[in-house]
């Protein structure tokens, strides 16, 4: 059997003797669909921080296909297959919509080719059929700073699909949404599995409910419960350290 | 792609920029000879201003050290000025008055006009790359950036200054002559240096705004906005901002070379740390994100200096802090973000309420 497309295994990783993610091991067949969830400080975001590189681990191993990539540089763990959408909107403000879009969808990125002038019609066209994927059409010419909060979240997400990276991490893709954006990101986020694996870190549990796959629970940087939303959910002990109060 | 957006003002541009040029082409009969060479020196100056605008408004890079390039590029002509008056044995008249006794190796090449215009031309720009790959390649910018630059520019005018026999200390270089056999105070070389500088910041501003105009200038503003964005989409952030310091570094050389023809000395004065942030306060007055900006905050605020300096010499430099306060706090585009403004508003009066019906998608 090949390997997985994404393996942690036993990864820690320790600020200062605060082990943010515990001997953690997880994972993601190729096209499928992850949600993390967790408390705040569970290490949610730093086991997203560990598989793209902005963290080392202080042990374990990141495998993407069987490669270690653990400790490579941020923009060539990209190049590998791998794309992150932070919690914060990262757009690219100067720019137009589409612009944003094409810069993420160029597949040649190194630096003397922004020199010429022929411009890649592959990457402009993949730019149009993402704006339409993430229902931007309208807004296509506009300057990604002048979107409104949602807009931006769904450029950037949109962005994220571009880069056609085999998996795509999502840390929050609903922050400061409304339940119709929300909606409508479900919708979205949905729309990539199968093609790309999807890795989803969120709070809101409705929207986890809209997405379905598979929830994992981080707590203390441990995996504490892995299965459907309705057995996690059934989970005494995950009741009592998060879901209970929802 | 984007001009779609700027069609409209696109041909409003170019003739404004053709006016301004065959103005430039006919100002030898409007201008005395005394503002002709004042304007010339400008001109000149405004090459160093653009090459900001594509480091600092466009890059956000901000250098309070352009006077080094500027520095290279005056130097390396005025060196070859220098010998160029000289008999084969004769020494520059600071390294006599030094006791200097032999040329050093390194001023004796400059005797070639070709190694000069070669030095003016590469020298800056290697030294820039270097520079500016060592510190970008490690993450370093903003205002760390700036303080690294102006340390480098304190430096290289302390070293002019305390290498007297080299470098003609404190005078700097100066008492020149010839050029490429032409004798520099005739009318006609006066005449063909200024419009030999007038096609330089026409090449100047051709060159960026083509580069700007293109993939390149918005790789540079991503990585002025984003530079962790683009990281994560798999881009190096780090080349764009040094070819960005590279081509401001070759601009400011060349600018720095044909002022020192127009002014006829080229001194440490003219490369330190104060020249240096002054030459940052005129592409803020202009605005920092245009290239017509950048020539006329350079013209504008040298004229200025110009006039106000001879009637009232103690009050220029409240004037600039002055005017510099006033931009920053009222205009943070600069005079070209005012015109632009004065645009914008004038199309958004032509076409009211067409473009808020457009952002109803999601809800």
């Amino acid at each position: 059997m090949s390997a997985p497309l994404l393996e942690l295994a036993n990864v820690t990783v320790d600020f200062d003797g605060f082990k943010a993610i515990n001997d953690l091991s997880l994972t993601i067949p190729a096209g499928s669909m992850t949600v993390v969830i967790g408390p705040n400080g569970a290490g949610k975001s730093t086991m997203c921080d560990a598989i793209i590189g902005r963290v080392r681990p202080s042990a374990g191993r990141v495998l993407l296909r069987g490669e270690e990539i653990q400790g490579a540089a941020e923009h060539a763990v990209v190049g590998k297959g791998i794309c992150r959408k932070f919690q914060t909107p990262g757009v690219l403000v100067a720019l137009s919509v589409i612009d944003n879009l094409i810069i993420a969808a160029t597949t040649d990125r190194r630096w003397w080719k922004s020199l010429t002038r022929r411009p890649d019609e592959a990457a402009q066209a993949r730019a149009e059929e993402i704006l339409a994927l993430v229902g931007l059409e309208g807004r296509r010419d506009a300057l990604a700073g002048n979107l409104s909060h949602g807009e931006k979240q769904w450029l950037e997400i949109g962005m994220v699909v571009a880069t056609d990276a085999e998996l795509l991490l999502l840390d929050e893709p609903t922050a400061g949404m409304g339940a119709a954006e929300s909606t409508q990101t479900a919708e979205i986020v949905k729309g990539l599995v199968g093609k790309h694996a999807v890795l989803v870190i969120d709070h809101d549990i409705d929207f986890v409910a809209q997405l379905g796959g598979r929830v994992v629970v981080l707590h203390q940087g441990q995996l504490l419960r892995e299965g459907t939303l309705a057995e996690v959910r059934a989970d005494a002990e995950v009741a009592a350290i998060y879901l209970g109060r929802a | 792609m984007l001009r779609t957006t700027s069609k409209p003002a696109l041909p409003a541009k170019l003739l404004g920029a053709l006016a301004a040029l065959l103005l430039a082409c006919v100002a030898p009969w409007l201008l005395s000879p005394y503002d002709l060479n004042l304007l010339a020196r400008f001109l000149a100056l405004s090459l160093t201003a653009m090459g900001l605008v594509l480091l600092w408004g466009e890059g956000g890079v901000l250098s309070l050290g352009q006077g080094v390039f500027f520095g290279i590029g005056g130097y390396a002509l005025a060196m070859h000025l220098k010998l160029a008056d000289l008999g084969p044995t004769e020494l520059p008249d600071f390294m006599v008055w030094s006791g200097v006794t032999a040329l050093p190796w390194w001023w004796a090449i400059f005797k070639s006009p070709v190694v000069a215009v070669a030095a003016v031309f590469i020298v800056a720009p290697i030294v820039a790359a270097l520079f500016a790959w060592a510190i970008f390649r490690r993450r370093i910018g903003g205002v760390y950036f700036a303080l690294i630059t102006q340390a480098l520019a304190l430096a290289f005018a302390t070293l002019l200054v305390s290498q007297q026999g080299k470098t003609g200390g404190f005078n700097g270089l100066t008492d020149y002559h010839t050029l490429f056999g032409f004798n520099l105070n005739r009318p006609a070389t006066v005449l063909g240096l200024y419009y030999l500088t007038v096609l330089f910041v026409a090449a100047g501003a051709g060159g960026l705004l083509w580069l700007l105009g293109g993939r390149f200038g918005k790789m540079l503003r991503a990585s002025r906005d984003g530079s962790n964005r683009l990281r994560f989409l798999g881009y190096d952030p780090a080349p764009y901002k040094v070819l960005a310091f590279t081509v401001a570094a070759l601009l400011t050389s060349v600018s720095g070379a044909l002022f020192t023809l127009h002014a006829g000395v080229v001194s440490p004065a003219l490369v330190g740390v104060v020249p240096s942030i002054e030459m940052v306060i005129w592409v803020a007055i202009g605005g920092r994100e245009s290239v017509a900006g950048a020539i006329i905050g350079a013209l504008l605020v040298n004229f200025a200096k110009d006039k106000i300096s001879t009637a009232l010499p103690e009050l220029w430099l409240y004037g600039l802090g002055l005017l510099f306060i006033l931009v920053v706090t009222v205009l943070p585009r600069g005079i070209a973000g005012l015109f632009a403004e004065i645009a914008e508003r004038r199309a958004e009066a032509r076409k009211p309420a067409s473009s808020s019906s457009q952002k109803e998608t999601g809800q």
